[in-house]
């Protein structure tokens, strides 16, 4: 099954992982969660779609990350899980 | 004209989102040497969509990509120009790099419909760059040099030393080469980042011999770069004096005068008139363009 990770549990960052899936999954862990869980999942979805993505497991660890750090490691795992042979 | 140029690692979500606060003339978002090779394609994305949120940032925006000797800078280029950045910073820059990146920016600002044209910042830290400096500051978009000292002194296989005389022909030749042709001579970093008295000193050195501006690697150096390359009170008040007198000198139809006992001709109002710019560009001068 192909995995891949990016990002970091660094303040202010997030740490993605992906997984091939026959479903569409999230989980968000996040130190905001209370806050913001609803917002930081609508990024991964509106993101998704952007890719064009609608089978996937994503586990999202949050540190604080703002939207544009979301997206762009949640943009990079999933690249790098289509680059796998 | 700059003073301070800070180095932000293009993967550190925290130092991106306050790179404006820190007070640096720019910031250059590092793909390069900040970077880990596993790493150069969240670096990459992550830089792109910072650019994305930012709108109306307070100082130029430069991007060091990848050296065009690598697999990284195509992508770097692809994902990062846009009308969000001023500069791409070119590392390990050589005539033939300046003029392969020239038509590649020129490609990419077609093809995006980009409306402005962005600059190049080639970082001169081969020995083989230095002997081509001349050449270098007259390739397109070039808009200043920087020294990189360390890969320099790598290069040249030299230890880098404090006092620094191993990099003293390249920085006056940037130095003379940045003044002939009127773009900014910027320095190498100063690496120790704990001795401020050291970094204000090497400042002073080199604005001596007549570079204007620093790369910064920390944030707690911009205040010291920042008040070495401008010029001093006392400076400014000469510089001040001298305008005055020249405008009085003009009325009378007089292209040469004296002050305080010493001729003033064009060369000397040209450096006031330089000396006044540059404070006035930093408000270092009142509101009515005299000093503070």
């Amino acid at each position: 099954m192909k995995r891949a990770i990016a990002g970091s549990l660094e303040s202010n960052d997030v740490l993605i992982t992906v997984k091939e899936s026959d479903s569409l999954n999230i989980t968000v862990k996040s130190i905001v969660y209370d806050f913001f869980h609803r917002e930081i999942e609508k990024v991964i979805r509106d993101t998704l779609a952007e890719l064009g993505v609608d089978k996937i497991d994503v586990t999202c660890e949050d540190k604080g990350a703002l939207d544009y750090t979301i997206k762009a490691r949640l943009t990079v795992a999933v690249q790098r899980m289509e680059e796998q042979q | 004209m700059r003073r301070s140029l800070l180095f932000i690692p293009g993967n550190n979500p925290a130092m991106l989102q306050n790179s404006d606060v820190f007070g640096s003339d720019a910031v250059i978002y590092d793909l390069e040497d900040a970077v880990s090779v596993t790493e150069k394609d969240a670096a990459r994305v992550l830089v792109s969509q910072f650019l994305a949120t930012t709108d109306n940032m307070p100082m130029e925006i430069v991007v060091r990509i990848n050296g065009l000797d690598t697999d990284y800078y195509l992508k770097d280029i692809e994902a990062v120009v846009s009308d969000k950045i001023d500069t791409i910073m070119l590392p390990k820059a050589q005539v033939e790099d300046l003029n392969k990146l020239d038509k590649l920016l020129s490609a990419v600002e077609k093809q995006k419909k980009i409306k402005k044209h962005i600059g190049v910042l080639p970082i001169i830290e081969l020995t083989a760059s230095v002997l081509q400096i001349n050449e270098i500051v007259r390739c397109p978009r070039v808009n200043g040099v920087l020294l990189g000292a360390e890969d320099l002194s790598s290069d040249l296989e030299v230890a880098r030393t404090r006092q620094g005389n191993e990099i003293l022909l390249p920085r006056m030749q940037i130095a003379y080469a940045c003044a002939a042709h009127k773009i900014d001579a910027i320095d190498t970093p100063f690496t120790d980042t704990n001795d401020m008295d050291a970094l204000k000193e090497d400042c002073k050195f080199v604005c001596n011999l007549g570079m204007n501006a620093k790369a910064a690697i920390h944030p707690n150096q911009i205040p010291t770069i920042n008040s070495v390359f401008v010029p001093s009170d006392k400076l400014i008040n000469w510089a001040l004096r001298v305008e005055e007198a020249a405008r009085r000198a003009a009325e009378k139809g007089l292209g040469v005068f004296s002050l305080d006992g010493k001729m003033v001709d064009k060369p000397v109002i040209m450096r006031a008139e330089k000396i006044l710019e540059k404070a006035r560009k930093y408000h270092l001068t009142d509101e009515e363009g005299g000093s503070l």
